[in-house]
């Protein structure tokens, strides 16, 4: 999903940079509140930091005889809500850009808006959807990483379609080409981040259920019935 | 969801396409991201970045042992982490 160092015309990194900095300064006051207001918080947030480093920097082959990458930042907007992830996700793009020409510092605000902005709501949203059904979290969660990492494509093909409409059909035939290039290989790179990401969850459950029951994943149990925060 | 099975699963979904491609020298295994480049050429015949990156990785090798730092400094924190939390569950249960 990363589109490449002036790949994008001048008008268009522009507007992505006009859409996106509005996010980061949201972003950086939500994370300045949960790094205030809840210390013993901090290192799960680094975690989710660490996870988009991690996951970003994994090629992985696919059935196009293709190589992509996951984004890894589903987990985090799921238990964080989708703002922090801004923030963090473009941490790793910058590292990318800078020490590994991936990406590039023109591009950045169209790519920190597929990846950190499109993937976390989506993310967020697929998890609040589906959870409130009755779907057990971890399952929730897979969804969701799913999901995140589409969009996160979907919206990179869009953005090169937009600026690169062709001269025969336009947005939409450019926009079939880039989702063709991207999409298919796509398709099994997004299981696999889920079930990366569902693992994770698990072993946080497992490990750390105070802090996710007390951001809501996990039902208090009724005979030590906790006073409920907020 | 159990988690061997999606460790299982993740492994093969890894594997799969490797073992498909087996004797097909066809499959280059090259990113997506770098074939964004042709395919823009493709529909603007003219177009060249207005920029290029400052600074790029010398070699193949360089390229991807960068990468692996970027994702061991991810695993390093998420390792700590992992850790932090275990011996703060088991705080006192010693």
């Amino acid at each position: 999903m990363h589109i490449m160092e002036g790949f994008l015309p001048p008008l268009w990194a522009a507007l992505w940079f006009a859409a996106i900095i509005p996010f980061w300064i949201l972003s950086a006051k939500r994370v300045k509140k949960i790094y205030e207001d809840a210390p013993h918080l901090r290192m799960l947030l680094a975690m989710m930091g660490a996870l988009v480093f991690v996951l970003s920097a994994l090629k992985i082959p696919s059935v196009t005889g293709s190589c992509s990458h996951p984004t890894g930042i589903a987990l985090g907007a799921i238990l964080f809500g989708p703002l922090p992830m801004v923030l963090l996700g473009t941490i790793s793009l910058l590292f990318q850009t800078i020490l590994l020409a991936h990406g590039g510092l023109t591009t950045l605000g169209a790519n920190a808006f597929s990846m950190a902005v499109v993937g976390s709501f989506v993310a967020w949203g697929t998890f609040r959807a589906t959870n409130k059904i009755g779907t057990p979290p971890a399952v929730c969660v897979f969804f969701a990483a799913t999901l995140s990492d589409w969009s996160t494509y979907i919206t990179t093909s869009l953005q090169l379609a937009a600026a690169f409409p062709a001269t025969e059909g336009g947005f939409f035939a450019s926009a079939t080409k880039f989702l063709a290039l991207f999409g298919v290989t796509q398709i099994p790179i997004a299981i696999a981040e889920a079930c990366l990401a569902a693992l994770v969850f698990n072993l946080l459950t497992k490990y750390n259920p105070e802090d996710l029951r007390e951001l809501g994943f996990l039902r208090t149990p009724k005979k030590i019935s906790a006073p409920e925060t907020k | 969801m159990k988690n061997w099975l999606l460790l299982l699963a993740s492994i093969a979904l890894f594997v799969t396409p490797l073992l498909y491609f087996a004797n097909d020298s066809s499959a280059e295994f090259s990113g997506t991201d770098d074939k964004v480049e042709t395919a823009v050429n493709e529909i603007q015949k003219d177009y060249s970045p207005w920029l290029r990156p400052f600074w790029s990785p010398p070699s193949k090798e360089i390229e991807s042992s960068l990468f692996a730092l970027q994702a061991s400094l991810g695993t390093g924190v998420i390792a700590f982490g992992f850790g932090w939390l275990a011996g703060k569950k088991n705080a006192g249960k010693l």
